[in-house]
């Protein structure tokens, strides 16, 4: 019996070795580009000081008891020849002790708890770019009101200016997250929540979903393309051109031209439109040659991703609303360039 | 223990054994065995599911199987290993130990205990005989309208967790009357309410919880299943309703829940600590107020399981400084086993090296929860791996680890045979070891951005190395099962002595009796003077009591076997069983003429008329 903490020791060494390198792995979270241990925008910023106030005390409370519980395993273990124990019932100082110094660290942490909830819990000010955000089984639209702008996939934002989302959902509940730049708040029908942030740095970001919305909830990601000031300006000025109509410029690439007249043929424009601001059930799809993703974030913008997902979205995303419209490799090669052309 | 003339009886007959006996029982220790084997199935079909979700999650883009059957997987993973597994697991011990340590003969209503038995079976081969029509419940097993509404889910999935669990939520409610009753009523005469067995004490709180809650869950599955069957719109927005009732309703249910899969094995490691230090549990009064003050408050957390909901600043505050609370009695709890092992003289039997595993897992995951009651961090934590991980601390290092250092505890009680101690260290070090490794890198993975209940991940999140460690740390976990039955299967078929009454120098009345004890428990009704009873009786003997000599079998009069508490649990399945996929009258017809009869011929049954044999 007495063998057994020195077996508890060589088996603890590589246990902690162990622990020491998934550490380290969580030690890098730059490797992880959804991660929200690197905090980009002032929302993130408080949610990751609170977590780190938090982490800190509940380091140090893990290690103090749980060193506790390892040295009384150690000390108290059964020797030959030891006495019988004390029948000790209790001791009411110690449990007071032990009942006030955990309520003191509970406050240490309370206190900035209630504070940061107040705090992000006000409402951005006139000066933010108002976004709304709409749920879909499984994809997110984004729409500008005061830019009359409706995209789909990819929220672009400026960088340095604080940026008011209003969210809601067209069918079922979802749940939009920002890892890196917020927190996340569920989506409901009828309904409008609000998040704001404002990014630091430029950069194209994932996320997901994160609330289980359906067959689909895995492969419901987005993109968070943060921009320059100016770059946002131009982007947002050149969005709502009219699209180019390939049909009626001889000039054009003959297969642009075949790719769009398919996209009419084959049903495409039902649910898709390629003209801004005009939300139909699908995507919109204005634009989409200049996306980094497709696939509601999930493949990217690749000649090759876009065939894949427009020959068969069924294989990608098994139940996915869009049907397998049949297509052949050469009709898939056309619209491939038809949306491409759609910069 | 009082001696009486009975003890030397001779014991010539010997109790029924066969399958019609087990069917007919209403000894409360066959119940719990059927309890404890039934739930041991479901709880090794729960783990083959998680393994199935690790190997697809092995690498990015996992096809190993497809999205909805993963839905299934996950869904059906967590509605298994809650309320199949832990569970019953828990009442596989009340059933057992409660009698037992209050040195009763049974519980207060013995037929009313096989009827919760049987509804509970057939509740968890219903929800399970989804997976034969290819529509295993696929909502998550918190079921979030209004993903799970007529209109986006249309199948026989939903269906088939509505109803089964409706029908679970009678087992429990039945069962946790009866409990409930036991612990009042049926104390041996002495033993005061602050003299009972810490696994009572946490026992008979989590029967109020149950009786508490349950009516919680019951009322929201009504609503959504009348929604489903009858198109109502208690949780559709369209027609009036709000998808956000629901989520009020089942975590008003499911933090209580959190609790009744915990408390249970807070009693197990509260009996286990004092008998492997030998010294009594440290702080009786406190550990007894702060399970009672954690169920209280239990009840006013909900809502931090809605963080991300956008409740509104004040709510928050609310909810977050009530979940903090939560935490000074449960501190109380684990500094108050220290306590008990402080000062001891520790033995590292099996049951012991549980206990104390439990404690060091479930600091982790205590501390873990303090995290996410902070709303603003939260908003960053929920829904990720990082409350995965939280939550696997808290029930598998918990309530798992406990379960299991109480069936290596009890076994030779419960078998009459003595579980190997070298295989139950394997057993011990592998499910450390293998849990860890499955559960710790979820901390990481989630605080990284890994969402839970996605059926994959992309290449690009760079979450493959985390999750290949936790698939490995799975398979750990399963050989450390396979090694918990190798112990079992090995023991059973060994020709070693039959286990002693008291193999651990135990505290309580369960070891002054034979193991596996006769029918009747304690042919005299001990009597107690107060706490650890079993220890007092030792030590006013001067050392050690003479092993109790079996009795005659029929020296004192049981109630008998009945078959119509199985005819009232089969009337209950087949009228709730008719709301799957719709509403079938025939068949709720059918369920109540059978329920009707069931009951009838119950209710009119003289338990201890004289039988044929």
């Amino acid at each position: 019996m007495s063998q057994t903490p020195v077996r508890r020791l060589r088996l603890g060494a590589p246990v902690l070795l162990l622990a020491a390198a998934m550490l380290a792995a969580g030690c890098a979270p730059d490797q992880y580009p959804q991660t929200t241990l690197i905090p980009r925008a002032d929302f993130a910023r408080e949610a990751d000081t609170l977590m780190r106030q938090t982490l800190l005390w509940a380091t140090i409370v893990f290690v103090l008891v749980e060193g506790a519980l390892l040295f009384a395993i150690w000390k108290f273990r059964n020797r030959p020849g030891a006495a019988e124990p004390v029948q000790t019932h209790g001791n009411t100082t110690l449990e007071i002790v032990w009942t006030i110094i955990p309520a003191f660290i509970l406050a240490m942490i309370a206190v900035p708890t209630v504070r940061t909830i107040f705090k992000t819990s006000q409402r951005p000010g006139p000066g933010a770019l108002q976004v709304e955000v709409i749920g879909h089984q499984w994809w997110w639209e984004f729409r500008y009101p005061e830019l009359g702008i409706t995209t789909a996939g990819e929220l672009v934002v400026p960088s340095g200016r604080t940026v008011s989302l209003e969210m809601t959902t067209a069918d079922v509940l979802h749940s939009f997250w920002l890892p890196q730049f917020a927190g996340k708040r569920d989506v409901f029908p009828g309904r409008y929540n609000n998040l704001w942030f404002k990014a630091e740095v430029e950069g194209n970001f994932p996320a997901q979903c994160v609330e289980f919305c359906g067959v689909q909830h895995g492969r419901m990601a987005y993109r968070i393309v943060s921009v320059t000031p100016e770059a946002f300006d131009a982007w947002a000025a050149n969005f709502n051109a009219p699209p180019k109509d390939f049909t009626a410029d001889s000039t054009a690439n003959p297969l642009v031209r075949e790719g769009q007249r398919l996209f009419t043929a084959k049903g495409c424009g039902g649910c898709h439109a390629m003209y801004p601001a005009l939300p139909l059930i699908g995507p919109n799809l204005h634009h989409v040659g200049s996306r980094s993703h497709i696939a509601a974030g999930t493949l990217e913008n690749t000649d090759e991703n876009l065939a894949r997902w427009i020959k068969n979205p069924q294989e990608w995303k098994t139940g996915v609303l869009m049907p397998n419209l049949g297509l052949t490799d050469q009709e898939t090669a056309a619209i491939v360039a038809y949306l491409r052309a759609n910069q | 223990m009082a001696t009486t003339a009975l003890e030397h009886a001779p014991a010539h007959h010997e109790e029924a054994t066969g399958i019609w006996s087990w069917i007919t029982t209403v000894d409360h220790k066959r119940i719990g065995i059927m309890y404890g084997v039934t739930a041991f199935l479901f709880f090794l079909l729960g783990g083959l599911e998680a393994l199935v979700i690790r190997m697809q999650l092995w690498g990015p883009d996992g096809r190993l199987v497809s999205a909805e059957v993963y839905n299934q997987l996950f869904t059906m993973h967590g509605t298994t290993m809650i309320f199949l597994g832990v569970m019953p697991l828990s009442a596989m011990y009340f059933n057992y130990m409660i009698p037992l340590q209050l040195g009763a003969r049974d519980v207060a209503f013995p037929r009313l205990n096989a009827f919760s038995y049987w509804v509970f079976l057939l509740g968890g081969l219903i929800i399970n005989a989804s997976w034969f029509f290819g529509a295993a419940p696929n909502g998550g097993w918190f079921g979030y309208a209004n993903l799970t509404s007529a209109q986006y889910s249309p199948g026989l999935n939903i269906d088939f967790w509505t109803v089964g669990l409706q029908i679970l939520g009678v087992a429990s409610l039945a069962a946790a009357v009866n409990f409930f009753v036991t612990v009042i009523n049926l104390r041996a005469p002495g033993m005061g309410m602050m003299h009972m067995p810490m696994f009572v004490w946490m026992s008979f709180i989590t029967q109020i919880l149950l009786l508490l809650s349950f009516p919680i869950i019951t009322v929201a599955l009504v609503l959504l299943m009348i929604d489903r069957s009858f198109g109502t719109h208690f949780f559709v927005p369209a027609g009036g309703g709000d998808p956000i009732l629901w989520q009020h309703l089942f975590w008003l249910f499911g933090h209580p829940e959190v609790y009744i899969l915990i408390l249970p094995s807070f009693g197990i490691v509260s009996e286990i600590l004092p008998v492997f230090s030998r010294k009594p549990l440290f702080g009786y009064a406190a550990m007894v107020f702060s399970g009672a003050f954690i169920a209280f408050v239990g009840f006013g957390v909900w809502a931090h399981h809605m963080f991300s909901t956008g409740m509104g600043p004040f709510a928050d505050a609310f909810f977050a400084l009530a979940t903090m609370i939560i935490a000074i009695p449960t501190g109380v709890k684990i500094f108050n086993w220290i306590g008990t092992v402080w000062g001891g003289k520790l033995e590292f039997k099996t049951p012991m090296l549980f206990a104390l595993g439990f404690i060091a897992m479930f600091i982790m995951g205590g501390l873990s929860g303090v995290m996410h009651a902070s709303p603003p961090a939260d908003l960053q934590q929920t829904d990720t791996y990082f409350i995965v991980a939280h939550f696997h601390y808290v029930l598998f290092g918990g309530a798992i680890f406990a379960l299991t250092g109480g069936a290596y505890y009890w076994w030779p009680k419960m078998s009459g045979k003595m579980l190997d101690e070298g295989l139950g260290t394997l057993h011990f070090w592998l499910m450390m070891i293998g849990f860890n490794l499955t559960f710790f890198p979820m901390h990481i993975v989630g605080l990284n951005g890994m969402p839970r209940r996605v059926y994959t991940y992309s290449a690009e999140s760079n979450f493959e190395l985390l999750n290949k460690m936790e698939t490995v740390g799975a398979f750990l976990l399963g050989l450390a099962m396979l090694v918990f039955m190798w112990n079992i299967l090995k023991t059973w078929r060994s020709h070693q002595p039959p286990a002693p009454a008291d193999p651990w120098n135990g505290a309580t009345l369960e070891w002054a009796i034979p193991s596996p004890p006769q029918h009747f428990n304690f042919p005299a009704l001990p009597r107690v003077h107060g706490r650890d009873a079993l220890w007092e009786m030792k030590r006013v003997a001067g050392g050690t009591l003479p092993e109790p000599t079996p009795v005659a079998h029929d020296a004192v009069p049981m109630p008998n076997p009945s078959w119509k508490p199985l005819v009232a649990a089969l009337g209950v399945a087949i009228t709730l069983g008719g709301f799957i996929g719709g509403s079938h009258l025939w068949v709720h017809a059918v369920g109540l003429v059978v329920l009707f009869y069931g009951v009838y011929a119950w209710a009119f049954e003289d338990p201890f008329a004289a039988t044929g044999h």
